[in-house]
């Protein structure tokens, strides 16, 4: 028997005996007291492989495995596998890295990486069994190793090389991507991330990896009960419990009691007397000295509530009889769009069709749960450590909550394990400053995944009518849209993503006559907010659906009623913008459908027995969609950048901007680089610090690359001109003659370091340092006509799904995806970007959907949320479009969400073209198929 | 609130059950815990005190031909199981079963007795051992028995097992004689819980055309897992012919009671994709009897 108390385990090649504590999990052994916070914690649940380590020869999931049970075993994590095997550092640096750390690397495989030190170790392990395994078995020994970036095509490209690296002992094979068709130096060339090795080797920090001494724990007393008065609130045998350092309610908030990014109408605490909205509102913090107490101490609180009726339905919310969840009423937003006169439109129509569609909410389901840490400085300010989106905006929203000036608070962004809008609002960063604040002591709040799910704003539940006439020869004349949107509890930013689905309700195309109108509705639901597609993912669904069963209807081919009708150069949106430039979506359309027709043969979309098993039928399906660049609509838009040149020769772009993963950071190293003329790796890039950095704005409507990437070009600029005039005046030279070179400086004959050059700047008194604000042009509000928006994506996209015609199971087996992006800056993270848009789209298609019954969430674990693993993944095509916007960086425009638009309606298209069964409501429901063909057959 | 106080490694059953009547609270025997420990902390399972791991003790990690059967120890992980050739000659459906529980890190540690002793309705491991009639060998402070693995389920989530002072050691399976075969298949639901909607699992033995004798099972099919007694009686003695297949789908429908469960399937859609996998689970299996694999 285990001499109880101590467990002796081999981590990484060194011996430990540490002592067994009641209830500790492997990872949390090995993260919180070895410090190897390599390994990480996404769900807690044995369900995404996150933390998957190598324990005896065998991948296991160190979040569910008793650290006791490893007494004996021999462990490698992340932080080890290097030391196992590696290949000699191509470019001579001291960094060694095992192949599959150096093919993720180059592969583009890595994106926000909070999965990555659970695929590459669980990749190795499929290797040390089967060196040479084909994409089937890769899938299958990565099947529960969940990526929510979905980088899944290139994880698998990159296992291949390592696999090849290790067999043959050549070097990683390099990806199959080209260059941007507009590449130039930098700007356009396959460029690895900045942080992709401390991804790899598990030594990126993100928040809850770091630790302070003295660090106290937080965790957060829920409702629980959707709408309620909170009757009585007693936390005095909670603050009693040894241990515990602080527990706060609404009453002991110094400064503003709500908060919100646009209007703070969400409590960060509700007090006795107040309405409880929805499950997650918060009553009581606590902070103790572990997190095993502090959720103790949430046990010993008592709660009593009077229950309110739960408006559960955008729909319902409207109904005048219903209770009233805000002063102000249950509607956020009537959303109007408006263009010619529908009723003339209807009445020239030859052909009037009209549908309704659901879409449920969805969560971002990030694979690095919120976590927030506050600390005070000895100087009185407030530090937080947190990977957020919007980190002027913590700012702000923190400052009001603590009654302080803004400037007594400081963001200082950290590496995010995704966010795509999740990130946006306010999780635990201000629970965190006021206990910290309360307690003098630095304060983590770390959520798990069940409150994750429970909390942050979702995607917006819709119900959407849309009905069009057009001609017979398929000329769309009016389009009408009647959308609700359910926007939950709070604000958020729920006005402005409806008013984004509003807009884009009639799809990419130029229709006479418009008429929109969207009620945005509060109800008792957790609240929704900004996600990927921004409310474009909704209504392309919609509109898309329709305008297929109208190319049915009136017999046309479905991609030439979209090539006629699609939107140009020259066309006129419903909102009244002329689109001037820029506008590539008959060029995705054509590229698309020329691939699919080449693969799918002259008719895609029939269907077609798969050969020997004639109950499996495939076809394709085609869709479209659009989506704007930048928050639009009359909001200023601008950021922030600097671009120093520091003392040992290279350079730093700062902007607190965010890197989700997306590749940001790449995408303004390629530009500084570019106008600096030197080679990237002279320059890094800091992000995410409200002391460090100059305000990027938002992350989110796909601005960074248009507007950061801008605020970079003009202050790299900015920097070289003061460089130049530098030099030009020592030299007594005109600046013309003043060339920049790789690390120097040319002058006639002479040659000046650019270290050289920065010593000369500083000691003549001077910043060898460029800021600049970038403002993006001016837009207009909706209803006013004009430029709604500086600039939109465009995309087309082609499914070819399965249909099991004896289950009802679909399975999308290869898609075709093209994007309008402008210019490619970043070739790789565009690539990731395409693919874990498309992955994502299926999960959305086909296993997506947070359910919540009367206003209690059902899907509060990630069991039950189900994302895309990698045996979801299909054989990918993609296509990049560069149609140049005159005003963005060196072209580009957005492309974070425009690459998920088509992808759901394209699926469910391509399964009717199968088997003649329209999904009006997603996800896909393989019952419903299989139950329609059922009584289809009987109707025969 | 910690998931347990102690942890205890014994390596002997003895040592095991002991354990299990010493503790100072409530005790429970533990194998890999996939699901057990996530019950415990999600507040679905009583709090424990003392979780006695059973992975250790050799005769639990058994899995050889001994005594005319296939031992197949409790705390085998059920990776070992779906990649063993012993299984894989005699008892296919199992190791078929094994191969799709959880995900391949869960498989390195989730246990065969694990997936048992839960006693969900539709367990993939245990729906498998039905289609063998497996006996169950259970170890308690008054000594060893066998019982049919049949009696061991009171209600979904209950077992017969006291897991205060008793262990559930190993299964036991009849070897494969020639002719005989057995196969296993599910349908998932790619959203929601992670359960299936439906899986079954069939043993045969086949003599020249005709089926001689059959075990089908299908989980769930009620409250506790049960063979599909007279879907059984019209196989035997005919051909899986068309019209045999045909009676066979009729008395599915007279004879089990699928149910509806919010969020996995309807009744009607368990009813019908009972059809779609006899169709496929028997005709796999009566293949297998042609083939002559060596063990």
């Amino acid at each position: 028997m285990n001499a109880q108390g101590m467990i002796h385990l081999m981590v990484n090649g060194q011996s430990y005996s540490l002592p067994e504590k009641p209830g500790e999990m492997l990872s949390d052994l090995l993260r919180y007291r070895l410090y190897l916070t390599g390994t990480k914690v996404a769900c807690g649940e044995a369900e995404c492989g996150a933390c998957t380590v190598i324990l005896n020869g065998e991948p296991v999931l160190s979040c569910t495995f008793p650290a006791a049970k490893s007494n004996g075993a021999t462990v490698l994590t992340i932080e080890g596998l290097a030391d196992v095997h590696h290949t000699s550092a191509a470019d001579g640096s001291q960094i060694r890295l095992h192949p599959l750390q150096e093919a993720f690397i180059e592969h583009g495989a890595v994106q926000c990486g909070f999965c990555i030190p659970g695929q590459i170790m669980t990749s190795y392990a499929l290797l040390e069994r089967n060196p040479n395994p084909d994409d089937e078995q890769i899938k299958y020994a990565l099947k529960d190793t969940l990526c929510r970036c979905a980088g899944y095509p290139s994880i698998l490209n990159a296992i291949h090389a390592a696999a090849g690296t290790l067999r043959t002992g050549r070097p990683v094979a390099p990806p199959d991507i080209p260059s941007s068709s507009r590449a130039q130096n930098s700007v356009g060339t396959l460029r690895p991330r900045l942080d992709a090795v401390a991804k790899v080797t598990g030594k990126a920090i993100y928040t809850d990896d770091i630790h302070f001494e003295d660090m106290l724990h937080a965790r957060v007393k829920r409702a629980g009960v959707p709408s309620a008065i909170l009757k009585r609130l007693d936390v005095s045998q909670a603050r009693r419990l040894p241990g515990v350092a602080a527990v706060l309610t609404a009453a002991d908030i110094p400064g503003e009691h709500n908060h919100g990014l646009v209007i703070p109408d969400w409590p960060s605490l509700v007090g006795v007397g107040e309405r409880v909205r929805t499950v997650g509102d918060a009553l009581a913090i606590v902070a103790a000295e572990t997190r095993e107490i502090a959720s103790h101490a949430l046990h010993l609180m008592e709660v009593e509530f009077d229950l309110l009726p739960v408006i559960d339905d955008p729909v319902k919310a409207a109904s005048p009889d219903a209770n009233s969840i805000h002063p102000k009423g249950n509607l956020l937003k009537h959303i109007k769009v408006r263009k010619g006169d529908t009723e003339q439109g209807f009445a020239q129509a030859e052909i009037i069709l009209e549908h309704v569609y659901h879409t449920p909410m969805h969560d971002h389901a990030f694979m690095e749960p919120e976590c927030s840490i506050a600390r005070l400085t000895p100087e009185g300010r407030m530090e937080i450590y947190v990977g957020s989106q919007i980190p002027y905006s913590d700012r702000n929203q923190v400052a009001r909550a603590l009654g302080v000036a803004e400037e007594r608070v400081h963001i200082i962004g950290q590496l995010i394990g995704g966010g795509f809008g999740g990130k946006e609002d306010i999780a635990g960063q201000i629970h965190a400053a006021l206990l910290a604040n309360a307690t003098g002591r630095p304060v983590k709040l770390l959520y798990d995944r069940q409150e994750s799910l429970l909390t942050h704003p979702k995607r917006h539940a819709t119900q959407i009518r849309v009905k069009v006439g057009a001609k017979k020869d398929g000329r769309l004349i009016a389009v009408e849209t009647e959308l609700y949107g359910d926007t939950g509890a709070y604000a958020s930013l729920g006005e402005k993503v409806m008013t984004r689905a509003t807009t884009h309700s009639s799809g990419p195309y130029e229709v006479p006559h418009v008429k929109a109108d969207c009620y945005a509705m509060y109800t008792n639901n957790p609240p929704a907010g900004a996600f990927r597609g921004f409310g474009v993912m909704q209504s392309a669904f919609a509109v898309e659906s329709l305008i297929d069963t109208l190319a049915e209807k009136l017999n046309i081919d479905p991609v030439e009623l979209r090539r006629m009708n699609a939107l140009k150069v020259g066309s006129l949106t419903n909102t009244g913008q002329t689109l001037r430039e820029s506008v590539g979506l008959m060029e995705c359309i054509d590229r698309v459908d020329q691939e699919m027709r080449r693969l799918g043969g002259n008719n895609p979309f029939k269907p077609r027995l798969v050969e020997g098993e004639p109950h499996r039928v495939r076809a394709w399906g085609f869709a479209v969609g659009y989506k704007n660049t930048g928050l639009g609509g009359g909001a200023p838009d601008k950021a922030g950048a600097e671009v120093e040149l520091r003392r040992d020769g290279t350079f730093q772009v700062r902007s607190s901007s965010a890197e989700l993963g997306q590749g940001l950071p790449t995408v303004l190293q390629l530009i500084a680089a570019e106008e600096l003329n030197q080679s990237p790796q002279r320059v890094d890039v800091l992000l995410m610090d409200t002391d460090l950095t100059p305000d990027g704005g938002p992350t989110t409507a796909s601005r960074q690359t248009f507007v950061t990437g801008n605020a970079v070009r003009h202050a790299a600029r900015a920097l070289r001109q003061l460089l130049t005039s530098e030099v030009a005046e020592k030299y007594d030279i005109p600046p013309q003659e003043v060339r920049f070179i790789e690390g120097l400086v040319q002058v006639n004959g002479h040659k000046v370091s650019l270290a050289e050059l920065a010593e000369e700047v500083i000691s003549n008194g001077r910043q060898p340092l460029a800021s600049y604000t970038y403002w993006a042009p001016a837009t207009r509000p909706l209803g006013q006509g004009g430029d709604m928006h500086f600039a939109f994506s465009f995309a087309a996209q082609a499914a070819e799904v399965e249909v099991n015609t004896l289950t009802g199971e679909v399975q999308v087996m290869r898609m075709i995806i093209a994007n309008d992006v402008g210019t490619a800056i970043n070739p790789l993270g565009l690539r990731g970007q395409i693919e874990g848009g498309a992955i994502m789209g299926i999960g959305h298609a086909l296993t997506e959907n947070f359910i919540v019954e009367q206003g209690k969430v059902i899907t509060d674990r990630l069991a039950r949320y189900r994302m895309p693993s990698i045996t979801f993944t299909p054989e990918i095509v993609p296509i990049v479009v560069e149609h140049p916007v005159a005003e963005g960086p060196f072209g580009a425009k957005g492309v974070g969400e425009i690459v998920l638009i088509p992808t759901i309606p394209a699926i469910t298209n391509a399964v009717y073209n199968a088997v003649g069964v329209r999904i009006d409501r997603i996800p896909i429901d393989q019952e419903k198929i299989l139950l329609t063909l059922k009584e289809k057959t009987h109707a025969v | 609130m910690s998931t347990w106080q102690t942890y205890i490694i014994p390596t002997s059953i003895d040592e095991a059950i002991q354990a299990l009547i010493n503790a100072p609270g409530r005790a429970c025997p533990i194998g890999g815990g996939s699901d057990l420990l996530l019950e415990i902390q999600q507040g679905h399972h009583p709090s424990v005190h003392t979780l006695v791991d059973v992975t250790r003790i050799p005769e639990m990690l058994r899995l050889e031909v001994s005594g005319g059967s296939l031992v197949i120890g409790a705390a085998v992980p059920v990776k070992i199981i779906t990649e063993s050739p012993l299984v894989q000659y005699h008892a296919k459906a199992v190791s078929e079963a094994c191969g799709l529980i959880g995900g391949p890190q869960v498989r390195n540690t989730a246990t065969l007795g694990g997936n048992v002793a839960h006693a969900l309705p539709a367990a993939d491991g245990m729906i498998s051992l039905f289609a063998f009639d497996a006996l169950v060998e259970i170890a308690s402070p008054a000594g060893r028995r066998m019982q049919p693995i049949a009696s061991l389920f009171k209600g979904p989530g209950q077992s017969s097992l006291d897991p205060q002072k008793e262990i559930l050691v190993g299964f036991q399976l009849p070897l494969r004689q020639p002719g005989q075969s057995s196969a296993f298949s599910r349908v998932m639901r790619p959203q929601g819980v992670a359960l299936p909607i439906l899986n079954m699992a069939v043993w045969l033995e086949r003599d020249g055309d005709v089926i001689q004798d059959i075990r089908i099972v299908y989980g769930p099919s009620g409250p506790v897992p049960s063979r599909a007694a007279k879907v059984e009686e019209i196989f035997r003695g005919n051909p899986p012919d068309e019209a045999v297949l045909r009676y066979a789908k009729h008395t599915i429908h007279e004879s089990i009671r699928f149910r509806t469960s919010a969020m996995r399937a309807t009744s009607a859609y368990r009813h019908h994709l009972s059809e779609v996998l006899l169709d496929e689970v028997i005709g796999k299996a009566w293949q297998r009897t042609f083939e002559l694999e060596v063990a």
